[in-house]
């Protein structure tokens, strides 16, 4: 037990050190985008090409390989970013405000994307593309969540302050986020509840879920990557006067 | 309570003394209503379903500009860091405040608002209705609209930055404020939507004041 708490304890303070971080992680990134890639790429050509084809919606329904992926992704991130900000509050840590720096572009891209995909989705399902559903409005408050964290980071000028803002924000938003759901949620509801719950059986077919199931945790590592990606060069952007990234640009 | 009613009364009597200044968000919200009427083509019969929730999101747009400059005066004269240094608790001051700014803000809002919703032709029975729910859901969005203002109090960006950031957070008041009027415009019984708009007040009133209070801290160090 001693071993492994020493253990845990410095990892995280090296992850704390932006300079370890980035000599540590290049490949990670590198692994993360092979193996979410290969995830991805096999699961797409079995949900789009193997996978039955529905009986009410026929072929429609493939989207849902995007679609849901995505959509997880966006309200995935966000939570990820409120817990980097309640880090970033309590610890002071840098490295917790340049993930939340290098992830809300990405989670933000991410829920335009479920919520395009959703549209697209809906013409020939629901006759409609955008419906003032319970899970599309809560997805469009998330996407002008994401605006915000944007925003706010840009408007104030110095980069260690708007770091302290940006976290508060990214709390008070997660704080919302139920009440915002369950509000929407009370409007009666045109989008299909949730298939997958944990602890129960999933209401759909496991020939169309496994396929799912890969393409899902292929993005979740492919997306990592990206993070990781993006958070390195919020490194080298942040830390440009360090002697380190000098000599690391120079022996380029 | 101590620290809430002297910032409470401390907040009032400064409000008094700016007279034109807290007429403002009112006679926004009138000038708004007028406008949305004659925008509309002053064809009432366009305007009756849609009369509750019109208002109510007219008075949201008051609520954020009224909110923005809610710590502006007192952070350029330096007696927000004192409040921020000595006040005990933060919670309680932070709360009278919020209140002494919904006292000259919203109340008058919802208050007026029968009068306004003459413009847009609200029969008579739904006005009180309509009043009673501003009444409910503005304390609400002053006080989710503080965190925004006090955010981004240092920064010396104004109102279009404070709008996007706590306009997402607003979504559940006008979900349940628009519902109630508009349900108590068509003739039902809004008491579910008002007992919702008053959960949503007392959950507020709980956790909004520690927002304020951790937004204010940091924008004190920019």
């Amino acid at each position: 037990m001693g071993k492994a708490t020493e253990w845990f304890r410095r990892t995280f303070h090296r992850m704390g050190s932006p300079r370890w971080f980035f000599a540590g992680s290049r490949g990670w990134m590198l692994g993360l985008y092979l193996v979410g890639g290969a995830l991805i790429a096999i699961g797409s050509a079995w949900g789009l090409g193997f996978a039955p084809t529905d009986r009410l919606q026929g072929d429609s329904y493939r989207i849902l390989y995007v679609h849901v992926p995505a959509a997880h992704l966006a309200e995935a991130v966000y939570v990820a970013i409120a817990i980097a900000g309640a880090v970033h509050l309590v610890w002071r840590m840098k490295m917790a405000d340049l993930a939340i720096a290098a992830a809300a572009p990405v989670g933000m891209t991410l829920t335009a994307a479920a919520l395009a995909t959703g549209y697209i989705w809906g013409i020939p399902t629901w006759g409609t593309g955008w419906v003032w559903d319970a899970r599309t409005t809560s997805m469009l408050v998330l996407l002008f969540l994401y605006f915000g964290l944007i925003a706010l980071r840009q408007a104030v000028p110095r980069a260690d302050r708007a770091a302290l803002a940006v976290s508060v924000l990214a709390i008070v938003g997660v704080v919302n986020i139920p009440i915002i759901k369950y509000s929407v949620d009370w409007f009666t509801t045109l989008h299909q509840p949730a298939s997958i719950r944990i602890g129960e059986r999933p209401s759909i077919d496991p020939s169309m879920l496994w396929p799912l199931a890969v393409n899902a945790l292929g993005y979740y590592l492919f997306l990592v990557g990206v993070v990781i990606a993006a958070l390195r060069a919020k490194i080298i952007e942040r830390e440009a006067k360090a002697d380190w990234v000098r000599t690391w640009v120079q022996a380029r | 309570m101590n620290a809430f009613a002297t910032e409470f009364r401390r907040d009032l009597a400064i409000s008094a003394r700016h007279g034109a200044e807290t007429m403002n968000p009112i006679a926004f919200f009138a000038l708004a209503a007028f406008l949305l009427g004659l925008g509309l083509g002053q064809s009432t019969s366009r305007l009756d379903e849609a009369a509750g929730g019109a208002l109510w999101v007219l008075a949201l747009f008051a609520n954020v500009l009224a909110v923005e400059g809610l710590f502006s005066r007192d952070r350029e004269d330096g007696s927000l860091e004192q409040l921020l240094l000595h006040a005990k608790p933060l919670f309680a001051a932070l709360l009278g405040k919020v209140a002494a700014h919904w006292i000259v803000s919203g109340l008058p809002i919802a208050a007026l608002s029968p009068l306004v919703a003459l413009l847009v032709d609200v029969p008579p029975s739904g006005m009180f209705a309509l009043a009673l729910t501003l009444l409910l859901g503005t304390p609400t969005l002053a006080l989710v609209g503080a965190i925004g203002a006090a955010l981004v109090a240092g920064t010396g960006r104004g109102g279009l930055l404070v709008a996007l950031l706590v306009m997402p957070l607003y979504v559940p008041t006008l979900l349940f404020g628009s519902g109630a009027a508009m349900t108590a415009l068509g003739g039902g019984d809004p008491s579910a939507e008002l007992l919702w708009l008053a959960a949503l007040l007392a959950l507020s009133i709980t956790l909004a004041p520690f927002g304020i209070g951790a937004a204010l801290r940091v924008g004190q160090e920019y």
